[in-house]
């Protein structure tokens, strides 16, 4: 049990590290793309704009709330 | 050479130079303290299992899952592994958090492998042997990730390995002509330009793998493919920009605050 547990705390480290909101940005953003996908048929330009605009702003968000919390480390 | 090739290229080698010079740091102070036996045989016992994962997890990604998923899983991954190295460098750039710090962490180490206690087995020194084991292999998976990431996506693993293998080349000289840890290398600007690389790459992926929800599970088509690529790496360069020059001086409203309060207190 305490392996498994420390082969979970490894790859939550490796893979989401200290900010969790980073992951949850990225996991939203994409989740939107999928949602423009299977309900519009916008051409790929627009839907890849569309993707990568929300993966920004999602980030540019997340580290607002970061700092707003007043990270210093 | 295609965008993608250079891509591959050059965030495989800068990034493997940074996760390098921080395990040379911990090999060097075990090295130096418990014996080099043990430590160059932890260094060698980790380069294996880092040998073994890449080919085992590469051969299992290509055989099992088509490539718009691909692109998805994988530009996921990197998208969130490249911004978490961003938010630090822009963190670390505007003064919000300490920048890495060789000397320091290789004290640390020294300090460390001072005070532990001798264990022995198979003739070697087990702290040396398991501190330099599992400070190669952590830093050595990162390496890993963005080796087979990069050379997924671009059907080029070999070019991916064979830059990953130039940089582990180039920190071993540095290390033995200097022996002393490599803190003359600007480690904080070099994760700050991987961090640009991995966020455009993992933007552009993520987003072509989305199509995988389609009847066709054709992947998306960015306007003008590839050269997409830089216009991702310019936007990430310049929104960090943003974020270190408002992150690196007070606010406004703060300052004006702070002046209103100086100005209160000479009058009275």
């Amino acid at each position: 049990m305490r392996l498994l547990k420390s082969f979970g705390r490894f790859w939550y480290d490796f893979v989401i590290g200290d900010d969790w909101k980073i992951a949850t940005a990225v996991v939203v953003a994409l989740a939107l793309t999928v949602l423009l996908v299977l309900t519009t048929s916008l051409s790929d330009h627009v839907l890849a704009v569309l993707g990568g605009s929300a993966i920004v702003l999602a980030f540019a968000v997340s580290l607002a709330i970061d700092v707003r919390g007043g990270n210093r480390s | 050479m295609s965008p993608e090739i250079w891509g591959v290229l050059i965030a495989t080698f800068v990034a493997c130079v940074v996760e390098m010079v921080e395990a040379t740091t911990i090999v060097m102070a075990m090295g130096f303290t418990r014996g080099w036996r043990s430590a160059l045989a932890g260094t060698a016992a980790a380069l294996g299992a880092l040998a073994v994962v890449t080919a085992t997890a590469g051969y299992a990604l290509t055989v099992w899952l088509p490539e718009a998923a691909l692109q998805l899983v994988i530009g996921t991954l990197l998208l969130i592994f490249g911004l978490q190295w961003l938010r630090k460098a822009i963190l670390r750039s505007s003064g919000r958090k300490s920048v890495h710090d060789e000397d320091a962490i290789y004290r640390d180490e020294v300090e460390a492998a001072r005070a532990a206690g001798t264990s022995s087995g198979a003739g070697l020194d087990m702290f040396g042997f398991m501190v330099s084991f599992k400070g190669v292999f952590l830093e050595g998976m990162e390496v890993v990730f963005i080796v087979l990431t990069f050379g997924l996506n671009a059907h080029d693993i070999p070019a991916a390995a064979l830059a990953a293998a130039a940089a582990v080349l180039v920190v071993l000289i540095a290390a033995l002509a200097a022996r002393r840890p490599l803190s003359m290398i600007n480690e904080n600007l070099l994760k700050y330009g991987v961090a640009l690389l991995l966020s455009s790459f993992g933007t552009f992926w993520a987003v072509e793998g989305t199509g995988i929800f389609r009847e066709s599970r054709a992947s998306i088509e960015w306007p003008g493919n590839d050269l997409m690529i830089p216009v991702l790496i310019v936007v990430w360069l310049v929104l960090s920009r943003v974020y270190v020059r408002s992150l690196r001086h007070p606010r406004p409203a703060r300052q004006a605050v702070i002046a209103g309060e100086a100005r209160k207190a000479r009058s009275t």
